[in-house]
């Protein structure tokens, strides 16, 4: 197992995991994640793989700040996150986290143009008018323009997808994590997403970490990090 | 803002639902403010006539507790057993004098009266009644009797010295009528002739029956009390002034003093004793319409567990989950709390316009209704708190619920 660290890095990595681990209690304890140690820079595309059961969406959501370890530490920036309260964790979420999951997780009483807005508006940093124009360029970005009013039964897989991403780019976070962006997707969707992603990364200098069992997809990714039994098998540079 | 517009897009969405919820709260807000301004009305109604009947503050020629006894003023030891008091002649002393001290201070008008009983013949019947000597534009100035009056002036009375003025059906039960002469008889065996001058109906059928009018100078002749008044009527330019211009007319002249909500203390325990009643019933209409909002919003955070979900990932923290339910239910709540308001105003103005005729009187009643803005604050103040209430308790199970364990079920 290597640890690489990311090339260029002089300040506190983006993302730290410390011995993370996570264990269900239960009559028999379940280990979901156990002694994860690795550092994510800024503008990696990262994939973390591994086999059904070996605890990649889990070590997500603990990156994500979706779920608290039972073991170690999950740091942003240098901040440990273990000491926060739930709304300090929220707040950290809407402002330097975006969120791709498997199913497209859309709001799915509101438009494809009020599901990118919804997170600026929580956040409230964008005057109104700011807000319309940048979700509007995001799905434009996207290849959603024609579809800024739709509702997300009105869209297809790719598309919805399509603004799940646009939506998880609205505050301009400096860290994206997909759970199987393109699990659900025909293949003409999935490369639509993909380059998506890949995009993002090259330009936005946006850090994206995609669980993924598509292993042709995790090939195309700078750095794959492999997970067996909630243990980092390898963690290498491709 | 944002939090709003979804908790109403959440609502809108099931309309159907929201539609019976909405009506649930209505339904109370609407009967709430009906029955509340029906039993005010009647309160209102009711407090009117006794109002009416009786004087604001009444003067009586008694004392409030027995005078002490020079011997028990000194001595704290001295205790009297079987004390016969001496007969003292009963009345007021020195009405005049009184009158005038009350007038420096008193914020109404006042009347003195004599009351006794005495027996009324006529063509060979007797009826017992209260006879009161009064001085006709004094008592006007307190009583609303010259809006009862059927036929005849009350005024009348000023003009002829032995004038009388009766309940009609006093005058209809001894077959008199206006310019009859009718024999008086006191309790003393006195008897004098007096003249019926006009006739009143109060609607009281004891005083209908019960109570004569003549000029006070007639009424001392007749029960031998020259000079002497046994009671004084205040009416109050602002009756919840009462109490203390009670007291302080007792403190000064030393009789018993009582105010209209001394004599009523009673009725008017009961009368709070039957709002408690009521407002118990409307709260229960609102905690059952409550039930309909904690269906709906429960319903809403079942269904909506996803959404829950996607909104603490993008980093909603978990008040603004429980805020976004609790404003589904206040959301349901505005709008049953308008309907209603609108609902109660329709069924308070019907029930206005309900008429009774009753068999056993030649008056043609209604509903007294009291229209407040107060009933339509408190019961939308109720249906909102119900509705808070009712959308707390789902808000919080869903500002609880664990993200990943929803999304895991949904993948």
């Amino acid at each position: 197992m290597s640890n690489p660290p990311a090339p260029g890095r002089a300040k506190a990595p983006l993302l730290e995991a410390r011995k993370l681990t996570r264990i269900l209690p239960a009559v028999v304890p379940v280990t979901l994640v156990e002694d994860v140690d690795f550092e994510i820079g800024e503008a990696e595309f990262v994939a973390i793989t591994g086999p059904s059961g070996s605890g990649k969406s889990s070590l997500l959501y603990l990156l994500g700040l979706l779920d608290r370890p039972t073991g170690g530490e999950v740091l942003i920036e240098g901040q440990r996150t273990d000491d926060l309260s739930s709304a300090e964790l929220a707040h950290l979420r809407l402002e330097k986290l975006g969120f791709v999951f498997q199913f497209h997780f859309l709001l799915p009483e509101f438009t494809a143009l009020d599901n990118v807005m919804i997170p600026m508006q929580r956040l409230g940093k964008l005057s109104p008018k700011a807000q319309l124009d940048h979700a509007t360029d995001l799905l434009a970005e996207l290849g959603l323009k024609d579809f800024l009013h739709r509702r997300p039964e009105q869209l297809s897989g790719g598309q919805r997808q399509r603004v799940a991403v646009a939506r998880s780019l609205a505050n301009a976070p400096d860290l994206i994590l997909a759970d199987e962006p393109t699990g659900s997707l025909d293949s003409a969707s999935t490369e639509q997403v993909f380059q998506s992603l890949q995009k993002i990364v090259e330009t936005e200098q946006t850090t994206v970490v995609a669980v993924t069992h598509d292993l042709d997809l995790a090939a195309r990714m700078e750095r794959r990090i492999h997970l067996v039994d909630g243990r980092i098998d390898y963690d290498r540079r491709l | 803002m944002l939090l709003l517009r979804i908790a109403a897009t959440h609502v809108r969405t099931r309309l159907r639902q929201t539609v019976v919820s909405t009506l649930g709260v209505a339904l109370g807000v609407g009967f709430s403010v009906a029955m509340a301004s029906l039993m005010e009305g009647s309160q209102r109604d009711f407090m009117s006539t006794l109002i009416e009947a009786i004087p604001n503050v009444e003067i009586l020629d008694e004392r409030r507790f027995p005078e002490a006894q020079p011997a028990s003023r000194i001595y704290d030891a001295v205790v009297f057993h079987g004390l016969r008091p001496k007969e003292d002649l009963r009345g007021i002393r020195n009405p005049t004098e009184a009158l005038a001290s009350l007038r420096d201070w008193v914020n109404g008008t006042m009347a003195q009266r004599l009351s006794g009983q005495a027996v009324l013949r006529y063509s060979g019947q007797d009826i017992g009644l209260t006879l009161i000597g009064v001085v006709p534009r004094r008592e006007l100035d307190v009583s609303k009797i010259r809006e009862d009056m059927r036929s005849g002036s009350f005024e009348d009375l000023e003009a002829t010295a032995n004038g009388l003025v009766i309940g009609d059906k006093a005058a209809q039960r001894l077959g008199a009528d206006i310019g009859d002469t009718v024999t008086l008889t006191s309790a003393n065996g006195v008897a004098r002739r007096f003249k019926i001058v006009g006739l009143f109906h109060t609607g009281i059928t004891a005083s209908d029956e019960g109570i004569a009018y003549a000029p006070l100078k007639a009424v001392q002749i007749l029960l031998e009390k020259p000079d002497i008044i046994n009671s004084i009527s205040i009416r109050l330019k602002n009756i919840q002034d009462a109490r203390v211009v009670a007291a302080r007319a007792e403190r000064q002249l030393g009789y018993k003093a009582v105010s209209w909500e001394e004599a009523n203390e009673g009725l008017m325990e009961a009368f709070v004793v039957r709002n408690v009643i009521m407002y118990t019933v409307v709260g229960a209409i609102l905690v059952v319409a409550g039930f309909g909002i904690f269906n709906i919003v429960s319903t809403i955070v079942h269904e909506k567990a996803r959404d829950i979900a996607i909104l603490k990932s993008l980093g909603f923290p978990e008040g603004d989950i429980q805020r976004i339910f609790v404003l589904e239910g206040l959301v349901i709540g505005v709008l049953g709390a308008i309907a209603g308001s609108g609902l109660g105003f329709a069924l308070s103005s019907y029930l206005a316009t309900v008429r009774f005729e009753f068999t056993t009187d030649v008056e043609m009643t209604h509903l007294p209704i009291h229209f407040s803005a107060l009933h339509y604050v408190i019961a939308c103040l109720l249906a909102l708190f119900s509705s808070a209430v009712a959308g707390f308790i789902p808000a919080r199970k869903a500002a609880r619920l664990n993200p990943v364990d929803i999304i895991r079920g949904a993948t």
